[in-house]
This record gives C-alpha cells, structure tokens and sequence, in this order.
C-alpha cells in the first residue's frame, strides 16, 4: 500500500584507510516520514550521511532517488537531486543576513544584479511559513543556535522539498526548542518531505519518528517501524553484545567486582555541571574504585568527565579532591592534582602524530615537570620499552611515528603516557573502541589490575558488557543526565543497564 | 578490524630519517658547480693570520641569516611565523651605532658592551609585543607580526634620524667584521648561538613541548604542556637572535642604514626554515636543516654574483624553490601523486583518493 | 532580540565608524593647524596620489574578505610598470596593445596563485609570497635599471588634469573610483561577491551550501592580480617609469588600508567603501606630515604601523566577544 521510497540506498561501502566505516548497508526512505538513524560511534551514520550528500564518495552500492540510479559527486549535486542537510554544527555563514543565508548560490536576480528587496520578501515569506519571527535582514550570528537551525532548515526545504537530512540538530537545543523544531518537522513530513533524522535523545526519536534504521560497526542491524521496537530493544540493537574474546579475563571476575571499603574518597563531585553539556550531577570516586559510565554517544558521558579533569570548564557545582574543595583552571590543574584523561579521540586530542612513540610516552610526565627539567634520554627510552613491553605495543620500537601505528597501538601508547605520571584518578573514554579483540582484552585486564593497586578509574564506554565486567559501580547517563548510580554488586545484568539507559530511571 | 599502516612505517621513516640529506645533497651540488665557473672554490688559505676563500665568505656573510633564520625556526615550530625580524634587525643596529657613536669614547669596550645591551634589551620588548599578542590576545602571528614590520622600519630610521650612522670602534667592529682565532668572528659567534640553541632545545624538554605544540595544541592542553608561556618565549628568542643579526649587519659594514638593514631578511629565513625542512604546519623542527637552509641560500646568491647574473635575479630562483618545496610538503600534492602512481599500477581501482582524508569518522 | 540585532550589527561597524572619525578629525586638525590644507584640492590631491594604492587596496579587500592574503601585489605593480615600460619604450609596441596585454599577465599570474592556494592547500602568504619573488625577480630579468617612459600616449595620460569647477583631478584618480565603484557592485550585487563574503564567513559552510568555492578563491587572487596589474598602469602614468624597486612595500599598504578600512583579517566582514577610507586615511598622514615640514616621513610608517596595532587588537576583542 506504501508508495515506493523516494531514497534508496542498496549495498552502500565505503572504505577509510585501515577501517571499513560502511559495510554493505541497505537504507530506504518514503515521503511524509520521519525516519531515525540510529548507531553508536562507529557504527558507520555520518559516514552514511556523508554518502547521500557527496562529501564522500561511496566505494561500492547505489542510491536510487525517487526510482534513478544517481551518482552523488559533491553537496552542491546532492542539493540539486534533493537531498538536503542540516548538520549539528550550523553550516551556514554566520556573518550574512538571515536571508542571505537561506538564498546564497541562488539569489533572486534583476538585470543580473542580486535583487536585495526580492530576497528578503521571500526570505520573510518562508519563515513566516514556519512560524518563526525574526528579521531576515539581521546577521544570522546575533540569533541562538535554534533559530539558526531552523533557518537552515528553512534553507534546506526550499532548496528541495524531496528530502531532508537532519544530523542530530536537536544535541544543544533547549526543551521549547525541540517543540519548535518538531512543529517544523511534522508540518514538513505533512507535505510530503522524507525527513533522516539523526539524534541521541531516544525519547525524540519516539515523539517524531515513523520508522528508524540501526546501524552496527558499519553493518545494518535492522529497519523496523516505531511501535516494533522498544527502548530496550532498541538500545539493545544498538550496543549489542559482544562476549567473543572476554573470556580470557576469567568468567568469575565481574561477580568479584564489589565496592571496596578500604578506599578513601578520591574525588567527589557535588552538582557538578556545564550548561548544554551536562546537568548537575553528583559522583564519588574512591581509590581502587573503578566506576563505570554507561550511555549511548552523546549521552553526556563524555562532557561529565572532561569536568573533572578541566578540560572544559564548569558553571556550576563543586569539586572536592581528597577532601579539599578544588577549583580546577585547565588540565595542568588536574594532573598535578593525580588525575589523567584519555580522550576518546585519539588522533585530535591525545597523540602527537609526528612525535615518535617514546617522546608520546613521556610527553604528559615531561609537561608537568617544566621544560627545564628534561628527562634524560635514558630515562625517555626506558620508560618507553618498559611500556612497549608491558603493553605489547607493536612494531617495538620506540622511535617509529606514533602516526604510523594502528588504532590498538595507538590506545596503548596514549595509556602509557598517562600511567607513567603515575595517577590516582585515570580517566578513560572509550579505551578500546576500534581497536581489535586482543588488544580490548589486554586493556581490560590491565585496568582491573590498575584498582586492584589502588588507583581509581573512571571508565567509559559504549559497551555495556566490557562496562560491568571492570566496574565496581556504574553511572548511567541519558540526555545530558546522570540518571541512576548502579552498585554492580553481581546481580547487574546488561539488561538492567539497558533498561535504566532506555528508560532514564533505575527501576 | 583497524589494521593500520603497520606495514608503510619503514619507507616514511626512512624518508623522516634523511631529513638533512635533500638539503646537504642540494648544498653540495651546489657547491660543486661553483667549481665550474671558479676552479679554486674550495681552496682555503691562511693570509696574516686569517683564513680567506670562497668557502669563508659564504658562512661569514651568510652568519646573519644563519641567527634569524634559527629564531624563525622555533617561531615556525610553534606553527607560527615572525616577519618582524627585518625591523628588528634595523633597530638593533641603529640603536648599537647610535650609542656608540654618541659616546665620548666609541672604541671602548664597555662603550660596545652598553650598546649591545641596549639592542638586545630592546629586542626583548619587541619580542615580548610579538608574543603577548600572538600567545595572550590570541591575533595570528603573521597579522601580529606585520605591525612590527611596518612600524619598525619606520622606528628605526627615527633612531638614525634617517641618516646612516657610521661608527669607528675597533670592539664593535670585530662582532661582524674581525677575526678571531684565525676565523670570522661572526662565524664563530653563529656558530656559538647554533650550539647554544641545540643545546637549549635538544638537552632540554624544550625541543620536544615545542614541537608538541605546534604538532597537536588541542591535544598539547590536555596533557598541560604551558602553551602560551611557550609561544610567548620563542617570539622573544627570534627577535634576540635577530637583534644579534642587526649587530653583525651593521658591524661589518661600520655602519648603521635603517632603512635597508636587514630588508627581506624574514623571508630568506622563512625561506631557509622551509629548505631545512621543518612545516610551515608547525611541528617538527631541524636546527641542522635550518643551518643548511641558510646555507643554501648564501651559497646561492653567492654563486648568482660570480657567475655574473645581476644578483636580484636570484629572486626568480627563489620563488621557484619556495613552491617546490611547499608543494613537497604539501599532503595533498603527496596524495595526488601516490594516486597517480597507483592508478597506473592498480588499473581496475577507479577512485582517485580524495582530497586529504580528513577524518574517518562514523 | 531585535536589540541584540542591532547591537551585533552597530558592533561590527565600530572599526569603519572609528575611522571615518579619524578622518575627519585628522583634517580637522590639518585644516586648524596649517595654512592651505583647507581646500577642495587636497583632498582630491589624496586621491590623485594615492590612485594606484586604491585600486590595489580594492583587490587586497576581495583577497582579505575570503580570509586570504596576497603579498604579491607590490611586486606585481613593479612588474606592470616594468613591461610596460620596456615594451612601450624597448620594443615599440602600440600602448593600447600593452596596457590589456598587462592587465590579462597580472590576471593570469593571480588565478594561478589561487588556483596552487586552493587545490594543493597551501598557506596563501606562502604561495604570495612565492608570487612576490617570481615578479620581483622578472622585473630584473628585464632590466636592472629604471627604464623612463616617453611615449606621448603615456604622458598625456600623466599630465592630463580633468576640472572640476576650480580644482581638478587626474584620469588615474577617476580610473581608481570608477574601479572602486564596480568594485562596490560585485561584492554587493552580484553572486561572486557574496560568495567572497560566504567564504570569509566560514569556508566549511560555504562547501556544504554548494557554492562554488574554488572558482570562488581563484577569481578572488585574479581580481586581486588583476587590479595589482591596473595599479602598476596608473603608476607608470604617475612615475612615467618602468622599475624593480616600484612599490616595493606597497602590499603592507595596502594590508593596512583594508584593516584600517574595517574588513576583518579573519575574512567574511568588511566593506570597500572602508579601504577608500582607509587608503584616505594613510594618504592624510602623509599629507599632515609633509604640511608639518618638521616630522620626516618616517612617522608615516610608525603612525601606520600605530593605526594597525589599535585596528587589529580592537578587531580581534571584537570577534572574541562575539563568540
């Protein structure tokens, strides 16, 4: 009874040097729906995006649009066959008019000339369409972050009606915001526009969409229609489980994994919290404690640690490390306070590509001592083949360019450099995503043994299974909130988590 | 599943670890063709104590770009650039001359001592300028930089008064003119400043936060290097070593000439910096490669001028060295040509590799 | 909102507005101070010679807008008087077979200096800078020495004075303003010029929004060749020479003319009407300082290098505050 799709994508791939980010993925979209895309890091989505809208090109598969066979060269192309985006950071010049912004590249022109008054009468036209009232004539860079969205969504539809691609629009929008922005959407879908809406907020996903598409480690794990799925189906579909190589850590060791009660209290977070990134919460860390975050990607997870470390700063709340109220300035505050932090992006914020494996190792512990106190060249290099040693860091030489090796090994050096500063608080976000098995394993095994001699760990990660396997406790994070404290006392079960995640309350 | 490059380390590190081969090898051809057109080039002899040859006269002259282009160096590291150090070299050197040249007995050494002090103090406000605004008011560097090397020419003709200032003094003279134990003393005193910066750089951390810097910053503040303190200092160490140009410059010649000291002198250290190659990205640095650079083009202009050819032709080469060497290190220009290599081995893959790869993300 | 609006707005124009202020109190001041500066012709004295700079500044500010550089300006100008010159004079060629030949060599020389920027994403001060060297060094190729111009053509174009009632102007300063006038039409008028302005704004954007952002940069380097081309003419109907050492400095100028014009350096804000201001600007310190008799021309230079450091320190808390 449907009408044929109006997008289609069959056996899409695509391939990055040393990853395969899509891996024969069928996508469809129909007219008048909304449509979530749905996945954790990695699981190929802004690869997918990047596909339909020809920043990438695909390396295999085709997308039939409105019943042809279509090649997608470049965004300018992927607009003119009607496929539009609105992307999370606002693409749109901030410095022109709001009328500028929606007409640039196609303004309506009089003797050749661009026709200014023309412009913005339609421009006002469109917008008032939409419900919004603003002046078209000001700079788009004095609106917030919403009217902005909407005016690139005002943008993206009269471009081309046929589809519009949304990438999560909704991450730093506020509660009347998002009503706005979905009174937009259904006005749209109701006229016939194939809305891809990609989001992290499931409640969203269940208040505007028709159907969504899971998507797992570059594959398709599924398409089903709003009301076959719920919330801890769906998140279930989304972190999956992957048992296959944790063996090796010994089955009994999770039930083992109760809360110490010898470790003082390292650091205690009190209502701690940065506008648009995370809301207040709460969080004590012991020593020889590992807690566990648990969330799906842009939970929050990620924005609740970098506060304890100062990498952003907080606006509100208060810190406490070994019991003195602490105001952390920067990073350098925090690593001379004992803590370290592993960032999930290895590549942008953690390595130094061009250095070599050895300078990476010592570069944390050199920083904290001042230039002027150089570690010897000795030194350098024993503390590197120690580690390369303990971690199994390959090729074993440490003057090869941290750039050059894979992502496992890459982990593993960012690793050693944080424990030769030899921390009390280590921090790592997601350590072992994209890396392979064994190396997950071994990093596993050494973060057990890290709290077994009493350092504290704050341990995120996507993968709920790896989260309760080293976690003494787990902190579960949804939609900016830290919504539940579980003790994982050995009843835990990933379905549990799931179902708090999926939910947003421990029941 | 994210089997990296494992296996394309060696032919990179092998590249990496030649560093200072392409500009030995293009010195040394250099050098050797000079040999056709003067057959004693190489010959080095000793008269009255000095030792005099072609050889001499490359390092002595090139011994003031030789010291910018080491400030420029770090500058760089840092992912910076500093085009006020032509400015700063013409200050340096009037302010010396006028000192000396107002005081009651120019060839004192303690005459020469205070005017060295007075450039060299004036050189690290003029740094410090730089800095503040690269590191603290966050302006970029080629932008903070082109204030001082718009106005400092302007300053250092007020010095002079728009004269040239010619100084006699027998201490001043020896820092870019005289002889010391056998060699060019500017030779020496560059070679001083070379040591003490490999020194400074290499047996200290120095070298390493530096390039960490200018490599990665965002991933620099994570692990607390103090990024701005550092910025800040190397823009007042290259206007010192600048400064110590300018005293070499106006030295040699007696003379103090504000408006054509040091002209277009940052852009043949920028020049020597890339040569030597170091990124104009930022990042890794070579001290060595920089030396060489400097060298290069020393011998260059050399060369240019016996040969015969009106010597600002020399520009045309450099513009052409310049792009090549941009190009070299340009990773786009890289990819184009491993795609196009690839392709005539690998006929059935149809994809030319796109335009850097940005990100892999998903 | 509507207030935040007009705030954002009013702010981004205090550079332009601080200075026409400039101007206007800095021949205020002139006028009270010196006798003769008050008159009609010494404005129009501004434009007559600083007619070649303007048409360089108004390239400079397409380049700055799009967040570029362009250093090869003052080198490109010696080059144009230094072709022209030896053509007109050395080989006999006709002026009005040089003077377009001239325009499309500086054109040319810019779209490939683009065209090396865009596709191989090499710093644009470097590639320039390159360009700098390359026509620097051409102009020695030709001839070391000046070559002087005696081509009646040429001189009748330096010695012919247009009236305007009592004063008068010369045909290099209407050239100037009528390019300064089409100038005006292509930034605001016409799609390539609000893409200059898209790409300035953020370069990202402007990709994801289909515009065309190579052709965009590599016209925006042959506009700027192109009038560095036109003020290398004018300048061989002011100097009536051909010389390597013309111009030499005259990018910083015309850098400094754009910033202290108003247009960001960071590209995407700024307006031509602020370069003519801001070449006026520097053509009144000059003029102050040759009226003062005492200040050697030096000052010029600091007052300029001055101005500069206000403009960009106040550019930059503009921006940061805008974040």
């Amino acid at each position: 009874m449907r009408q044929q799709p109006v997008l289609e994508v069959r056996g899409i791939r695509k391939e990055f040097p040393g990853v395969v980010a899509l891996d024969g993925v069928d996508f469809r979209l129909f007219p008048g729906e909304v449509h979530a895309l749905l996945g954790e890091n990695g699981a190929g989505k802004s690869t997918l995006i990047k596909v339909l809208t020809g920043v990438h090109p695909a390396d295999g598969g085709e997308v039939v649009l409105a019943g042809d066979r279509v090649r997608i060269a470049g965004p300018l192309q992927a607009q003119q066959a009607g496929i539009s985006t609105v992307y999370q950071e606002v693409n749109l010049c901030p410095n022109l008019s709001v009328a500028e912004n929606i007409f640039i590249g196609r303004e309506p022109r009089r003797f050749g000339l661009i026709d200014w008054a023309g412009m913005r009468r339609r421009a006002a036209e469109l917008v008032r369409e939409l419900d919004l009232d603003i002046d078209v004539s000001t700079p788009l860079n004095s609106h917030s972050i919403a009217v902005q969205q909407l005016v690139a969504i005002v943008r993206a539809v009269d471009l081309s009606a046929k589809v519009l691609i949304l990438d999560e629009p909704t991450s730093s929008l506020d509660r009347d915001e998002v009503r706005r922005l979905f009174a937009v959407m259904r006005r749209l879908r109701d006229q016939g526009v194939a809305i891809l809406f990609v989001t992290h907020f499931l409640d969203q996903i269940y208040e505007i969409c028709d159907r969504m598409t899971v998507l797992r480690n570059g594959r398709l794990e599924g398409e089903y229609l709003i009301n076959e799925l719920n919330q801890v189906q769906l998140v279930s579909r989304m972190i999956g489980a992957e048992l296959a190589g944790l063996d090796r850590l010994g089955g009994g060791k999770r039930s083992e994994r109760t809360a110490p009660a010898d470790g003082a209290v390292f650091l205690e977070a009190d209502g701690l919290t940065r506008r648009g990134a995370v809301e207040p919460y709460d969080l004590a860390i012991r020593s020889g404690e590992v807690i566990g975050l648990a969330g799906l990607l842009g939970s929050g997870r990620t924005e609740a640690a970098r506060l304890l470390f100062g990498a952003d700063q907080s606006d509100g709340g208060t810190l406490r490390i070994e019991g003195a109220k602490t105001a952390l300035r920067g990073p350098r505050d925090a690593i001379a306070h004992g803590i370290a932090f592993c960032s999930e992006n290895r590549k942008t914020e953690g390595l130094v590509g061009e250095l070599t494996v050895r300078e990476n190792i010592v570069l944390a512990l050199q920083a904290s001592r001042g230039w002027t106190r150089p570690l010897s060249r000795t030194v350098q290099e024993q503390y590197a083949l120690r580690w390369i040693r303990a971690l199994d860091i390959r090729p074993d030489n440490p003057e090869a360019l941290v750039r050059n090796l894979s992502g496992g090994n890459q982990q593993k050096v960012l690793l050693a450099r944080w424990l030769i500063t030899d921390p009390k608080l280590l921090i790592l976000d997601e350590p072992t995503r994209g890396i392979d098995i064994g190396a997950k394993a071994e990093i596993q095994k050494l973060v057990a043994n890290l709290a077994d001699d009493g350092m504290a760990v704050l341990f995120i990660s996507a993968e709920l299974e790896e989260v309760l396997r080293l976690s003494h406790r787990v902190g579960v994070l949804r939609d900016h909130r830290m919504v539940a404290q579980l003790d994982n006392d050995g009843e835990l079960t990933p379905e549990h988590v799931m179902a708090t995640i999926a939910s947003g309350a421990d029941r | 599943m994210s089997t990296a490059t494992a296996t394309a380390a060696s032919p990179v590190k092998a590249v990496i670890r030649s560093r200072l081969f392409w500009p030995a090898a293009v010195l040394t051809v250099l050098l050797v063709a000079n040999l056709a057109f003067t057959p004693d080039f190489f010959s080095v002899h000793l008269q009255g104590g000095h030792l005099y040859g072609s050889l001499i006269d490359i390092l002595h002259f090139g011994a003031p770009l030789i010291l910018v282009s080491l400030g420029m160096t770090l500058v760089i590291a840092t992912g910076g650039i500093d085009l006020s150090v032509g400015s700063t070299v013409a200050i340096s050197g009037a302010l010396a001359c006028l000192h000396i040249s107002d005081s009651s007995d120019p060839g004192s050494v303690g005459t020469v001592l205070t005017a060295l002090g007075i450039a060299l103090g004036a050189a690290l406000v003029l740094g410090t300028v730089n800095g503040v605004l690269v590191a603290r008011v966050g302006v970029q560097p080629i932008i903070a930089t082109l204030i001082l090397m718009v106005a400092g020419r302007g300053v250092a003709q007020l010095i002079t008064d728009g004269q040239i200032i010619t100084v006699t003094s027998d201490p001043f003279k020896l820092i870019g003119g005289g002889y010391w134990l056998t060699m060019p003393f500017a030779i020496l005193l560059s070679a001083l400043v070379v040591l003490a910066t490999v020194l400074l750089t290499r047996f200290t951390a120095l070298g390493l936060l530096l390039e960490s810097v200018g490599g990665n910053p965002v991933a620099s503040r994570l692990v607390g290097i103090r990024a701005m303190r550092l910025v800040g200092l190397v823009y007042v160490f290259s206007a010192l070593c600048a400064a110590l140009a300018g005293l070499m410059v106006s030295s040699n010649v007696s003379a103090a000439d504000g408006n054509n000291a040091g002209l277009w002198i940052e852009l043949d250290a920028i020049l020597a910096v890339v040569l030597g190659g170091t990124s104009l990205n930022g990042g890794r640095f070579s001290i060595g490669g920089t030396v060489l650079g400097a060298l290069i083009i020393q011998t260059l202009s050399t060369t240019v001028y016996t040969i015969g050819i009106p010597p600002e032709t020399t520009l045309v080469f450099k513009a052409f060295v310049v792009i090549a060497v941009c190009l070299i290190q340009s990773p786009v220009f890289r990819a184009k040509l491993a795609a196009r290599g690839t392709r005539t081995r690998r006929t059935t893959r149809s994809h030319a590799a796109g335009p850097t790869n940005r990100e892999v993300g998903a | 909102m509507n207030a935040n609006a007009l705030l954002t707005r009013l702010r981004g124009q205090i550079p332009l507005l601080v200075t026409a202020v400039l101007l206007v109190s800095m021949f205020g001041v002139g006028s009270a101070q010196y006798d003769g500066f008050f008159s009609g012709q010494v404005v129009l004295n501004l434009l007559i010679d600083n007619a070649f700079l303007l048409v360089v500044a108004v390239g400079m500010t397409f380049v700055v807008l799009t967040g570029g550089i362009d250093l090869s300006v003052g080198a490109v100008v010696a080059l144009s008087t230094m072709v022209s010159a030896w053509l007109v004079e050395r080989q006999g060629w006709p002026p009005l077979l040089v003077i377009p030949l001239v325009l499309l060599m500086g054109t040319a020389g810019g779209w490939l200096m683009g065209w090396v920027i865009h596709v191989f994403e090499i710093q644009p001060f470097i590639v320039t800078l390159a360009g700098m060297f390359l026509a620097r060094g051409l102009c020695y190729t030709i001839s070391i020495d000046s070559i002087s111009i005696t081509d009646p053509q040429y001189t009748a174009m330096a010695q012919t004075r247009i009236p305007l009632g009592s004063l008068f102007v010369s045909p290099s300063a209407v050239i100037a303003l009528l390019v300064v006038a089409v100038g005006f039409v292509v930034l605001h008028y016409t799609r390539l010029g609000r893409n200059v302005y898209a790409l300035g704004g953020s370069e990202q954007s402007a990709l994801l929004m289909g515009l065309p952002v190579q052709r965009t940069k590599t016209t925006v380097y042959a506009i700027s060749g192109f009038c560095s081309a036109l003020g290398g003419v004018l300048l061989t109907f002011y100097m009536l020479s051909g010389y390597g050492l013309h111009a030499v400095g005259l990018e910083l100028d015309a850098i400094a003319a754009v910033v202290i014009g108003g247009t960001l350096l960071t590209g995407g804000s700024g307006y031509l009407l602020g370069t003519l201001l801001g070449v006026l600007v520097l053509g009144l310190i000059q003029t102050v300082i040759s009226f003062q008799g005492t200040l050697s021309s030096w000052w010029t230079r600091i007052v300029i290098g001055a101005l500069l450091f206000v403009f960009i320190v106040l550019q930059r808390l503009i921006t940061a505050r805008r974040r």
